[in-house]
This record gives structure tokens, sequence and C-alpha cells, in this order.
């Protein structure tokens, strides 16, 4: 089980409080992850990645273990820890104001 | 109840206000999708209960609501807004090729007769319609076939599709608005467009009655007349008596006729409004003064309204989606502001008086008048 944290507009957005939780298929990647939180909450789609590009939307980041994944590949495979549920995938939306 | 409600986007959310036909108390309902850019709301003529909202933010990007239930409760649409095919590049600010990139949804406009049917504005600029209630968008590209986009350049907002009008006397035609390209009409439901600006200068682009390239901030229509038009341009307020193939300068003796802001009085087919602001580096009201400046005549003589609102130390702004009237036996007009006050005039301008005070900056107005 794979546990995601979303950004409190997220939450919101998808109508969930805390961790989200997500059976993904190994291998684990970035862009499976994605695909299984968008089918669970489609409400969710185009937030994190843009429609039209499927990149990662700019103020948006993908952290986990401590680690800075945001600009690795979609199909890199995420930490063991993150893959076994004892870790969360985060995604962040960046510090920036307005 | 025979009543209003109004609609209002602001910068950090949106908030709907309702009262009796009396327009004295207000309710006060929001925020609604707090911290998001809540451009327009609008909801439907065909059945009041259903509101369309554009929801958007710099890290999520775009998300269309829909109420069914007057703003009760919402659920979230669809949001793939694809353009048809590869629609090339519009001129970038230093004059540089860009190609088109979707930003966001400036303006959505319901359908007059069907509640599942509503078009949506875009940036950068294009037309899209849904027919099943927002679900899914297909982009109108017949705008961009005939109507010169490679000249479109963005305004200071951005390229911005951000006004649409529906004929009422007949369903093939409509007019949209584009900064800063100009006025387009289809005379057969969208299929093809072509640019109506004839009688528009503009100082800011290098052939000033040049065909496509003019920053019109917005236009009106009053429903019983839909060939005559009135615009506020970036500069200078006009008007069209013949369905945008002509228009013809009607600032007369307006303190200045830089603005966004422009509205026709739901009974008075020539009574008009418009909020001059001072200049396009200013962006706020003239002399610390907010006055709204209202026409009887269609054009030409202005008066100013000012009882009710400050007479001095007030700089504000009010964007071009901001003013709407209702359609109460008395007319009422209604506008916010960037300091986040919502006015309204139950006498058709000639007193004021604020709803709110405190929201966060006004992006739109809409108001529905209640059965």
């Amino acid at each position: 089980m794979i546990r995601v944290v979303l950004p409190a507009h997220l939450r919101a957005l998808a109508r969930v409080a805390g961790e989200v939780q997500l059976d993904v298929a190994a291998p684990v990647t970035q862009a499976k992850v994605l695909d299984a939180l968008e089918v669970r909450y489609p409400m969710l789609t185009g937030t994190i990645r843009d429609q039209a590009t499927g990149r990662r939307r700019s103020f948006v980041r993908f952290f986990a273990c401590e680690l800075d994944l945001s600009h690795e590949l979609p199909e890199t495979e995420l930490p063991p820890a993150v893959a076994a549920g004892t870790e969360p995938y985060l995604i962040v939306g960046a510090m920036a104001g307005g | 109840m025979t009543g209003v409600r109004v609609l209002v986007g602001t910068r950090k959310g949106a908030f709907i206000l309702t009262s009796d036909d009396r327009r004295l108390d207000w309710e006060v309902d929001g925020p609604h999708f707090p911290g998001w850019e809540m451009y327009h709301l609008k909801a439907s003529p065909a059945d009041p209960d259903r509101i369309y909202a554009s929801q958007s933010s710099g890290w999520f990007g775009q998300l269309i609501q829909r109420s069914d239930d007057a703003g009760k409760s919402w659920q979230t649409m669809g949001n793939t807004f694809a353009y048809d095919g590869d629609p090339g590049t519009h001129q970038w600010y230093d004059g540089t090729p860009r190609p088109w990139e979707f930003t966001r949804i400036w303006h959505l406009e319901p359908s007059l007769t069907d509640p599942d049917t509503v078009y949506a504005g875009a940036q950068d600029a294009a037309l899209f319609r849904s027919t099943d209630g927002g679900q899914n968008w297909r982009e109108m590209a017949g705008l961009r076939d005939g109507a010169l986009p490679a000249e479109w350049q963005p305004g200071a907002g951005g390229l911005c599709l951000h006004t649409i009008l529906l004929d009422p006397s007949d369903t093939e035609r409509m007019f949209v608005a584009i900064s800063a390209a100009g006025t387009f009409r289809t005379d057969d439901g969208g299929s093809t467009w072509r640019p109506k600006n004839a009688g528009l200068l503009s100082d800011g682009i290098p052939n000033p009655d040049a065909e496509v390239g003019h920053c019109v901030h917005h236009i009106a229509m009053h429903p019983s007349r839909p060939d005559v038009l009135y615009m506020q341009k970036h500069w200078d307020v006009m008007r069209s008596d013949d369905a945008g193939e002509s228009w013809r300068e009607i600032s007369g003796n307006l303190p200045t006729d830089f603005g966004f802001a422009i509205d026709v009085h739901a009974h008075e087919p020539e009574t008009i409004y418009v909020v001059p602001i001072t200049s396009d580096s200013h962006h706020f009201a003239m002399d610390g003064r907010l006055r709204v400046y209202r026409s009887r005549t269609g054009g030409d003589q202005w008066e100013a309204l000012t009882d009710g609102l400050p007479q001095e130390n007030c700089y504000v702004n009010v964007l071009r989606d901001a003013m709407a009237v209702d359609r109460l036996d008395s007319c009422g007009i209604y506008f916010g502001t960037s300091g986040g006050q919502v006015y309204c005039s139950a006498d058709s301008g000639d007193s004021w008086a604020a709803i709110v005070r405190d929201l966060p900056p006004v992006l739109s107005v809409e108001v529905q008048t209640l059965p």
C-alpha cells in the first residue's frame, strides 16, 4: 500500500483528510502512483500534472525519504521505503507567495 | 420570494450574496473554494439553481465546478481544455511568435435555453463549449481560422478571451472579445467568425485602425436590442448600432475613458454604466474618488454617480467582469472592487451602499434575479 500525502488545497478538492492509501503494482514509479491517484480521485486530474504535456506543474514538488524527487523521470522507481509503505510520498505545493 | 443572488468571484474564493427585492439586508455565504482564484461564476438562465464556476490557481491549474442547488454543494467537472489541432503561434510581448498555451478560463457563459450547454473563454485565447454540463469541452476552433490569430497579442493580463455575448434573438449569432485582439462575431453558431473592429482606433499598436490587435476590455448588450453593442476599450468607450460592423466613440464628457467594466440598464437600453479608471498605468479610480458614470443617452453625455461611494482616498480598480445588473422593476446595479468591496445600487445608480467591504480582491460579479 502506497501512502500519499496531498497538499491542503488538493485534500479539500478530493474531500479527504490525512493520508491517501493506494494500491500500486510493482515496480512502483511516480507515474504509476499519480495515475492511481487520478483514477481514485478524478477531480485531481490536471492539478498535479499539466493535462496537455503530462509534466509536473511548476509549483508542485515531489518529496520522499528526505529526497527531492521532483526532477526524476516519471518512470523512475520510488525508494523502497515508499514502495513498502513505511514512508509516505509527499506531493507538496511549492512555497511561494500569492 | 422575489430577490437577488449575487455571485462574486475573488482572488481567494467565491462568495454568494443574497437579499430580498429591497436589497437592504444581505446574507453572505462563503468563501467557497477558499484560497483559489475564482475568475467567474455564472448561473444558467434556464435553470437558476445551476451555477458554473471557474476555479484556478498558479499551483494546481484550472478546474470547473458546477452546482445544481444554487451553490449549496459543488461537483468538480471536466477540465481538459485541449486546443483543436496545432493552434500555431500568436505574438508575444516582444513581438516574437509564441505557441498557444492554455492557462485558465476567464469567463463562463451558460446557454440561454439549455442548462447543459455552456461556453468558456480561455487564456491563451480560445472559445470552448460543453454540451454535457461541463464534463467535456471542445474548442470552437473556427474562431482562430478566420480571425487572423497570428496578429493577436497578450494584454497585461494575458491573451484572454474574456467576454461572450449570446444573441437572444438569433441562436446562431454570438460575439466574443479578446485582449488584445478585438471583437469577433459568428452568424453560424460558431463555425466561422470574422473580426468586427471597424472604427476602433488604438494608439498602442502600429496600425491604429488595424482589423485586429485592439485591446477590447469588455462589451455589453441589452437583450431587447442585440444589434446595439457598447464597448469599454483599453482607452475609449465605443458603441455599435449594427452588430459590430462599425463602431463610434461615445466617451463624451467622461473624465477619463480608460476602464474595464461596462453594462446596460435592465429596462432602459440607452442607459449605460462605466467606471472610469485613471489610466492604464494607474489602474485606480481617478482623484481618489470612486465614481460610476451613467449615460441615459446611449453615450456621449455622462453624469457622475457618487452618493454612497467613497469620495476621498479611494484607489481601487473595477475589473471587466465585475459589474452586473439585476432585472427587478427598480433596476439594481452592482460592482466589485480590487479592495474587496461589493457595492449595490437599488435605484439605477442614484445611490449606493456596500454589501460587503472586506472580501479578497474582486474578479467578477454576476447577478441572478430570483422569481
